[in-house]
């Protein structure tokens, strides 16, 4: 095949009308648009207040989202694989408040046991979710929404409905310490957005996915273990979930059976915000930082503001929206 | 002639931001007649008919409908005019009845709001009737095959009154026997006098059926004249513009070492008692009409579903693969039917494209070595010459016969030595054919084997050493030497 020169002169101008500047600039604002939208938000606030840009603001509010953070990345993982996981809110109550009793009052045993039970607890969640998805080709969708009850309930059987409070120090550490100046949530929000990032575009694993997400069908015939690679998204789902169970009671001091209801809302904006396609296999998680960081940005903004929190929903609402036209545009246009 | 001119296009031109991609598009159709709209990918034919349908607004020249100057600033106010599209990617509506798709937009009603079921049905019935078409009014679409889902929108071109129907690759997707109803209906088109601008990659198709031909390369018209002043060759060479030697290029020669034996393979419902061996440097053809189970076979053989019945061997090792990985550790490689289906991430980039199925070979210890694969894909690019900005572009701005190399690109990473190709020149121009053929031939010489199906009957004797027949899940037949001939094979397949 390599002598011929079949319509080598056709290359040119097919290349042309492909690669032309308009997809270049598409190109760009697809890779950096979301952080223009970011950094945009960022000096309008600190414009309409002074506060905005001190130290200590911006450290509460990486604070404020590095749970909604953790969660949104277990996410991306899922929805990029054309899945979605509504069950994250209820697994993060069911681990905190397994963790918790591990780590109550004068009974509290060595720190790593309520941490291993609050991950494990997550996981193991998360691994029903994916077990029944890849195995018995349950709908996402109904899976985790089944889930979403199921977990809640068990959090609420735990412990008969009552909170789990007076968490060892060594425990709160978790949720409430400070290294170097950053507050502990916001180092393991880093972590493991670094840990994904890495995974996501350097394994093979992280190919699988997104293979997996753009057409399942093709991934399966080039020999990549499609239920697998289901199972195991939803396994990290679910240990994320977990740590961000840990998270919230060494936050708070406390688990809470009703803590994190509706946060798989959140967790979705903050992926869908980022660019991530809800039809699979297109999207980052640098993507999702930064939807997750708006979220939260413009929480705090508002509230700097002094707008009630009801016009913050409307708000966050339309910017999702927005987000998803604006990639919908995107699209058609190509 | 000139007073039963259907439309005339003539100086048609169009730019994509700056880039000319027409340049002179040319287009005399007469009524009652079938069109054949030729040339590669790149042509320019399909901006042409977009053009024609009003889907693109022209830059310059005209469009006359039966002598009158028209501008058509939408598909609306084409398809008022009477021209329809009967286009590659159809666009049903699943969950309504072949009636309601047919009506859609026009309902007859009565009391002018309520939709009129029975007139509707009855009239469905008749344009139905009309082109022979055993399809239930009453049925919802999402129950029929692609190809009746075609038969459905030809209905509705006649049913909208179309004088000139635009059908662009209308058998790509569809069996032989299908084909053959599709022709009937064109030829019940002609004779009320229809205009057909018909575009196909199947040479022989257009030289059953059309009667003009208008010959298209990189924007520009070539030339145009009757089909039956030209010949196969003439038409091939003019589209591709150069004169080349044989259409199919064959140099390779079989062995005698087995690499390959298939023995009483049966899935049922889908094929039963197959058996077969392929010998090293040797190309197997497989042919059967659409729905005679050789794509179904090869699925199975390629462990992507399991056999009821029958064992196989490869060089000699008993071969029983509970998934694509082991059919490709047993070093085959699968090409299948469907590229978009089942063959490409289109939303992902060329180099992820073609190390999908062997990013370990790129990897150490689970990670990606991103140099490592650019290197492979760039080698791809370079020696099949795939024809892209660069290896990071998303294979879904391709053409087909460029996608289809970078599947091809992709199973070849997996260095197999048997490579097996479901209707490998499905939809791809003649110049992107050649190369395939070409490839075939210098694959299976290196003692490898290639098994390829195909419907297309030139294409089988062209590139096979040996064809084997199936017939409704059967094996019809094997035919070599002298033996492999058009009659036999049609004697045997159907």
């Amino acid at each position: 095949m390599s002598q011929q020169a079949l319509a080598k002169d056709k290359g040119a101008e097919e290349s042309a009308k492909n690669g032309g500047t308009s997809r270049r600039f598409s190109d760009f604002m697809v890779s950096y648009g979301i952080i223009i939208a970011f950094l945009f938000i960022c000096a309008v606030l600190s414009v309409v207040s002074p506060y905005f840009l001190s130290t200590n603001n911006l450290l509460n509010v990486l604070r404020q989202v590095s749970i909604n953070g953790v969660l949104a990345i277990g996410m991306t993982f899922v929805i990029l694989t054309r899945g979605i996981d509504l069950s994250v809110g209820s697994l993060m109550a069911c681990s905190s408040i397994v963790a918790a009793s591990f780590a109550a009052g004068s009974e509290a045993s060595f720190i790593l046991v309520p941490i291993m039970m609050g991950l494990m607890t997550g996981l193991t969640l998360g691994a029903v979710n994916g077990l029944l998805i890849a195995r018995f080709a349950i709908p996402p969708f109904v899976m985790t929404l089944g889930m979403l009850s199921m977990a809640r309930g068990l959090t609420y059987i735990y412990n008969d409905g009552m909170p789990i409070s007076n968490l060892d120090a060594t425990f709160r550490f978790i949720g409430q310490g400070v290294v170097l100046g950053m507050p502990v949530p916001v180092l393991l929000f880093l972590g493991v957005f670094l840990i994904s990032w890495f995974t996501l575009r350097y394994t093979t694993f992280g190919r699988y996915v997104y293979a997996v997400g753009g057409n399942p069908q093709a991934a399966m015939v080039s020999g990549i273990n499609v239920r697998r690679v289901t199972f195991t998204v939803y396994a990290i789902s679910g240990v994320l979930c977990g740590l961000a169970g840990l998270m919230i009671a060494a936050r708070t001091g406390a688990a809470l059976p009703q803590a994190g209801v509706a946060y798989e809302l959140d967790a979705i904006a903050a992926v869908v915000i980022g660019g991530t396609s809800l039809a699979g296999g297109r999207g980052r998680i640098v993507g999702t930082l930064f939807g997750v960081l708006i979220i939260g940005v413009l929480n705090n903004g508002l509230d700097l503001l002094g707008v009630s929190s009801f016009y913050q929903q409307v708000v966050k609402g339309g910017i999702i929206v927005l987000a998803v036209m604006l990639d919908r545009s995107r699209l058609s246009s190509n | 002639m000139n007073n039963n001119l259907l439309l005339e296009a003539s100086n048609i031109t169009k730019s994509f931001s700056g880039v000319p991609v027409l340049e002179n598009g040319v287009l005399r159709l007469r009524s009652g007649s079938v069109h054949a709209l030729c040339g590669g990918n790149g042509a320019g034919k399909s901006t042409l008919l977009n053009i024609l349908m009003g889907v693109l607004p022209r830059d310059s020249g005209s469009i006359k409908i039966a002598g009158q100057d028209v501008h058509f600033s939408s598909p609306k106010d084409a398809i008022e005019i009477g021209i329809s599209m009967i286009s590659q990617e159809l666009e049903p509506v699943p969950e309504l009845t072949v009636a309601e798709n047919i009506f859609l937009g026009r309902e007859p009603k009565k009391a002018g709001f309520i939709v009129d079921y029975r007139r509707m049905f009855e009239q469905a019935r008749g344009v139905l009737d009309e082109l022979n078409i055993q399809i239930a009014p009453t049925v919802k679409l999402a129950s029929l095959s692609i190809a009746e889902m075609q038969m459905v929108e030809i209905a509705k071109a006649i049913s909208q009154n179309a004088r000139i129907i635009i059908m662009d690759e209308p058998t790509s997707a569809i069996g032989e026997r299908e084909t053959e109803l599709l022709f009937e209906a064109v030829h019940k088109l002609k004779s009320r006098g229809a205009g057909i601008i018909y575009v196909s990659h199947r040479m022989n198709e257009l030289f059953r059926i059309a009667d003009d031909y208008t010959i298209m390369r990189d924007g520009s018209f070539v030339g145009t004249g009757s089909m039956g002043d030209i010949d196969r060759k003439y038409l091939i060479d003019t589209i591709l513009g150069k004169e080349l030697q044989e259409e199919f290029s064959k140099f390779n020669v079989p062995g005698e070492r087995e690499i390959l034996r298939v023995e009483n393979y049966t899935r049922r419902g889908e094929f039963k008692d197959i058996s077969l061996s392929l010998k090293e440097g040797e190309i197997l053809g497989i042919f059967g009409l659409m729905g005679s189970g050789r794509s179904e076979f090869l699925n199975t053989l390629f462990g992507i579903n399991a056999p009821h019945d029958g064992e196989a061997w490869v060089d000699g090792v008993t071969f029983t693969p509970r998934g694509p990985r082991d059919a490709m550790d047993a070093g085959m490689a699968y090409v299948t039917e469907d590229r978009k289906g089942s063959g490409l991430l289109v939303g992902s980039s060329i180099r992820h494209n073609i190390s999908m199925a062997s990013v370990r070979k790129v990897s150490k210890l689970g990670l990606v070595s991103s140099r490592k694969e650019a290197r492979v894909a760039r080698f791809h690019v370079e020696n099949h010459q795939i024809k892209s900005s660069s290896i990071e572009m998303e294979v879904r701005h391709m053409s087909g016969g460029n996608q289809q190399k970078v599947v091809l690109a992709k199973w070849l990473q997996t260095d197999p030595n048997i490579l097996m190709l479901d209707e490998p020149t499905r939809g791809i121009d003649v110049g992107a054919k050649r190369e395939m053929y070409r490839f075939m031939s210098e694959f299976s010489r290196n003692g490898k084997g290639v098994i390829m199906t195909s419907s297309e009957i030139p294409e089988i004797l062209g590139m096979s050493d040996r064809v084997i027949v199936f017939r409704k899940g059967r094996l019809a037949g094997e035919l070599s030497g002298s033996d492999l001939n058009q009659d036999n094979l049609a004697r045997l397949s159907s």
